[in-house]
């Protein structure tokens, strides 16, 4: 078992959910499959999904909601 | 020759200098957000300065190559590659038919600019083909760049590899990035502690940031000075009769956030300007990613003067070393 990082492409702020009244699209510790989005990056007044580019079990979260990234920061973890 | 757009980026865009002579009809100058950077790539291939390359913002586009080519890459710091092999920046490198020019994740800058021997040419509108996208115009129909564009490329006989240009030619950002400001017509509307706190806070790039405007915010409200509000003008303390906006002017809706108006801005309206940002600093500005810190130097028209010459001296000494 290995553990892979899923990376934001790019700047922004970042959500968890698809909307405030929304569940997250990935739960901790839940399976991510590859290709599912895993959250949304904010920027210049459009939010850009980013999909998991490996699957996996057991997400973590390294970033917290609506805080800010950049371009390369690991979002997620997983087990794969 | 022809570049196959593969992937487009995030909001890739073909970009020259820009178009000035049409503000006062609504449409604006336009072209690279950061010139110093596209004039530098052309130059490094072997064009004019004002030859038209692609802006891709926070996000490299991947692009195949059909024909032998010199390519630069200027701007924001991010790996370039070519068939997957990282190369040097701000370097003009030989890439040959067949091959991909693809990049990393951005660390430093917002905005790269990728020049190819030729130029791109797409046709020019009112005298360039910068996108000027909300209005639909220049570029490949008026829109950023799409995956399965070709865009075409000029011919060119000039196009040299090999030239190099080192950073302390290049301007950088700092941190928080100061930019100077001059206090413009309707200073007078704010209070001096909010005079004061505009210069003494920091602000933060917001992330609705782009060509038309960067926001920041982070710093104090301003405080206005009371007035009864003028015929034509809107009820928000804010508000003034419309009035002309000029590029880099400082514009504070409600008092709260300021916008500076860069390249695609709008050209009139009525919201009070606390000041405009120096030309010689606008550059910078399209350099700087969502959250970076940033603070307002306060200047007047001498030191303004000298700055823009220090740039143009700048730019002289890239011509020079790439000469």
């Amino acid at each position: 078992m290995t553990t892979k990082e899923i990376r934001s492409p790019l700047p922004g702020t970042f959500y968890r959910r698809p909307s405030p009244e929304e569940p997250p699209f990935i739960e901790d510790g839940g399976a991510v499959a590859e290709g599912a989005v895993v959250g949304l990056v904010e920027v210049m007044k459009t939010f850009h999904e980013v999909k998991a580019d490996a699957g996996g079990t057991n997400a973590r979260y390294l970033i917290e909601n609506e805080q800010p990234v950049t371009a390369g920061d690991v979002i997620l973890e997983v087990d794969g | 020759m022809a570049l196959k757009i593969i992937q487009p980026g995030l909001l890739t865009t073909i970009q020259d200098l820009g178009r000035p002579g049409y503000f006062h009809l609504g449409i604006p100058i336009g072209g690279a957000m950061d010139r110093m950077a596209m004039r530098t790539a052309n130059l490094l291939v072997g064009n004019d300065e004002g030859a038209a390359g692609l802006e891709a913002v926070f996000m490299g586009p991947e692009i195949e190559f059909t024909a032998d080519a010199v390519v630069a890459v200027t701007g924001a710091d991010i790996p370039v590659l070519i068939d997957g092999e990282e190369q040097a920046g701000w370097t003009g490198l030989p890439i040959k038919a067949g091959q991909r020019l693809s990049f990393g994740y951005l660390s430093e800058g917002a905005r790269a600019y990728i020049v190819v021997s030729g130029g791109i040419d797409t046709p020019p509108m009112l005298g360039s083909r910068s996108t000027y996208a909300i209005g639909a115009l220049g570029g490949v129909d008026g829109r950023a760049i799409q995956a399965g564009d070709e865009l075409p490329v000029g011919l060119s006989d000039t196009g040299k590899a090999g030239a190099s240009v080192p950073t302390q030619l290049r301007r950088h950002l700092g941190s928080p990035t100061e930019l100077r400001v001059m206090p413009g017509l309707y200073w007078h509307r704010i209070t001096e502690k909010a005079q004061n706190s505009f210069f003494a806070d920091e602000w933060k790039v917001a992330p609705e940031a782009d060509r038309m405007g960067y926001r920041f915010r982070g710093g104090q409200p301003l405080e206005f000075v009371e007035r009864q509000q003028p015929f034509g003008a809107g009820s928000d303390p804010s508000n003034i009769v419309d009035g002309c906006y000029p590029y880099g002017s400082i514009q504070v809706p409600g008092g709260t956030e300021p916008i500076v108006l860069h390249r695609d801005a709008v050209s009139g309206g009525g919201y009070f300007m606390i000041g405009t940002v120096i030309s010689a600093d606008m550059d910078l500005i399209g350099q700087l990613q969502p959250h970076k810190p940033v603070s307002f130097v306060k200047v007047d028209m001498a030191t303004a003067l000298q700055a823009r010459a220090d740039r143009a001296a700048l730019m002289a000494g890239i011509r020079d070393h790439l000469a």
